[in-house]
């Protein structure tokens, strides 16, 4: 007994294990970190994660394109829409078609919408677990609003499944813009109103200064895109970088930290809120009546109105039900900046029916693979500070 | 740009290439992907933005190892594609990228493709006796049943337990 007993105390060094989730409330989902301890300080963090595990690269290859679209809601459920939005780009390069104008239009309004929504969970969620729970309740309320417009728009709340390859499912209702532009009011002040709660107060700055620092470098080495990225120091942002869905005529600037600390990706988170609200102000006043689907029988499904009334219609309707759409050989590596970095969508196509392979590349499991790095040294309650300040959102991390 | 360049550099390494919808592909061997990279790395395609398989069992070296790259000063991408058989071991670029840790163990994970010289190649997303390894396209759609496949001889199996 004895002599087991300093086996593991050679072996751990007197480390206590503690075990943090796979189910508590600051793992964001189900993801598990087993923490070595020496007295307060965390000498060793493994992430263990899989959890959520569903195999959305299996089932891609077995559903054809659109039937894709509802399982990319559930990567990132906090933005799904901005998924959806990705997987579709990703789709349409492949095909190599444009969509309409008003189509692109509205998909930058309804991702920066959903990345102001993720922006407040997050810094949101960090609050809280640090025990700052009031600036999650005002900021809260202006994603209920965010959701309430998600419902007008696809007619679902978190589980959108908006985009259509070739434009979108439908174009947004009466009574959307109005409400999108007393939100724009509403959440500019609730951003303030956060602001005033947490960025010059004293326990903020304890608690989230000097916390999972990294530099350009290292942030660069671990793979980091996002605004823990922009929070080191490096202004990568693809909206500005690469330009998609016309973000290149948008007027918009990118924040970026100096030291990548969990302060420095708050701040970030903040001014990131602020920069999509110019831009949905921006979308709202050049938004022009116009389709919003490509108005091409072998992509897009033609309207109902049609389909009931016309044989041509009809037909084409169940060609793309049944045989899918003709895909060209080849593969494409499409990213778009969602809220968390860089979401990659990588489709093999074999010219069948369902993609050969789908690839999501999530932005936070680069990220949270520097988990480790990032706590050595800190105390558990810092862990936690780090772990909000990732977003990491285990759908995506797992998928 | 960086194809020519590397063309240059390390003649006779591009054994194949493409473009399609501007993204540039080539296709090297395993033994020269380290030194590869270090031109690449040289070079400024310092974000390694993604490490994937592709299965083709049909093919003599059923894998494409598909890797991801971006400069950030340039903000040009590049894809290499390594072929490998089923059993070969890949360099692992850990030493080089942290981040390959993890898309290693993943890759490892869902294909079954060593990385030689990883720190610690284990399962990532599924736990460690699972049986198989999901994306290969001979694994079944259902998963078959994860929890009684003891000794089970199906060819997902290969009656190993890595």
């Amino acid at each position: 007994m004895e002599s087991i007993a300093m086996t593991r105390q050679q072996l751990d060094g007197d480390r206590m294990i503690v075990n943090m989730g796979p189910s508590h409330p600051t793992t964001h989902g189900t993801l598990r970190i087993i923490l070595e301890l020496e007295g307060e300080t965390i000498a060793k963090a493994t992430p263990e994660m899989g959890y959520l595990h569903r195999g959305v690269e299996k089932l891609g290859e077995n559903l054809s394109y659109q039937q894709f679209i509802p399982l990319t809601d559930r990567l990132n459920y906090c933005s799904s829409i901005m998924n959806n939005v990705g997987y579709t780009c990703a789709v349409e390069k492949l095909l190599g078609i444009e969509i309409p104008k008003r189509a692109q239009q509205i998909r930058v309004l309804v991702s920066e919408l959903a990345r102001v929504a993720d922006h407040i969970v997050c810094v949101g969620v960090n609050a809280v677990d640090i025990g700052a729970f009031t600036a999650f309740l005002y900021l809260f309320k202006q994603r209920e609003t965010v959701y309430d417009l998600f419902e007008m728009a696809a007619g679902q709340r978190l589980h959108t499944s908006f985009t259509r390859i070739g434009g979108l499912f439908r174009d947004i209702p009466e009574g959307f813009v109005p409400l999108c532009e007393r939100f724009l009011v509403e959440c500019e002040a609730a951003v303030d109103e956060c602001e005033r709660l947490l960025t010059h107060n004293p326990i903020w700055h304890d608690r989230t200064k000097g916390i999972g620092a990294i530099s350009a470098e290292d942030a660069v080495n671990w793979g980091y895109t996002g605004p823990c990225l922009r929070a080191a120091g490096v202004p990568q942002d693809l909206r500005k970088a690469q330009p998609y869905l016309g973000y290149e005529t948008y007027d918009f600037d990118i924040p970026v930290g100096t030291t990548g600390d969990v302060f420095d990706r708050y701040l970030v988170r903040i001014e990131e809120m602020r920069q999509s609200l110019r831009i949905i102000r921006q979308v709202l006043d050049r938004l022009e009546p116009g389709p919003v689907c490509v108005d091409d029988p072998k992509v897009a499904l033609p309207p109902k109105e049609k389909v009931y009334t016309r044989m041509e219609s009809l037909i084409h309707h169940f060609k793309l039900i049944m045989h899918g759409m003709e895909m060209p050989v080849g593969e494409v590596y499409s990213a778009t900046e969602a809220a968390n970095g860089e979401l990659g969508f990588y489709l093999v196509s074999d010219g069948g029916k369902n993609p050969y392979r789908i690839r999501v590349r999530p932005p936070c499991l680069p990220i949270f693979s520097s988990f480790h790095d990032q706590v050595k040294g800190c105390l558990v309650a810092d862990a936690v500070a780090v772990l909000g300040a990732m977003n990491i959102i285990a759908g995506e991390l797992d998928r | 740009m960086i194809i020519e360049h590397i063309d240059a550099e390390l003649p006779g390494t591009v054994t194949d290439r493409h473009a399609f919808r501007g993204d540039q592909t080539i296709v090297i061997a395993r033994e020269s992907l380290l030194i590869l990279v270090d031109l690449l790395h040289r070079e400024g395609f310092q974000l390694l933005v993604d490490i994937t398989a592709v299965d083709w069992p049909e093919r003599e070296a059923r894998f494409d190892v598909v890797y991801h790259w971006l400069n950030l000063a340039s903000q040009e991408r590049l894809r290499v594609k390594v072929p490998v058989a089923d059993g070969e071991a890949m360099p692992t670029l850990t030493g080089r990228f942290k981040t390959a840790d993890w898309f290693e163990r993943e890759v490892f994970d869902l294909f079954g493709i060593r990385f030689e010289g990883h720190p610690n190649m284990k399962r990532l997303l599924t736990w460690d006796d699972f049986p198989g390894h999901a994306l290969r396209k001979d694994f079944p759609l259902d998963g078959g049943d994860p929890f009684c496949m003891e000794g089970c001889t199906a060819p997902y199996n290969n009656g190993e337990r890595a």
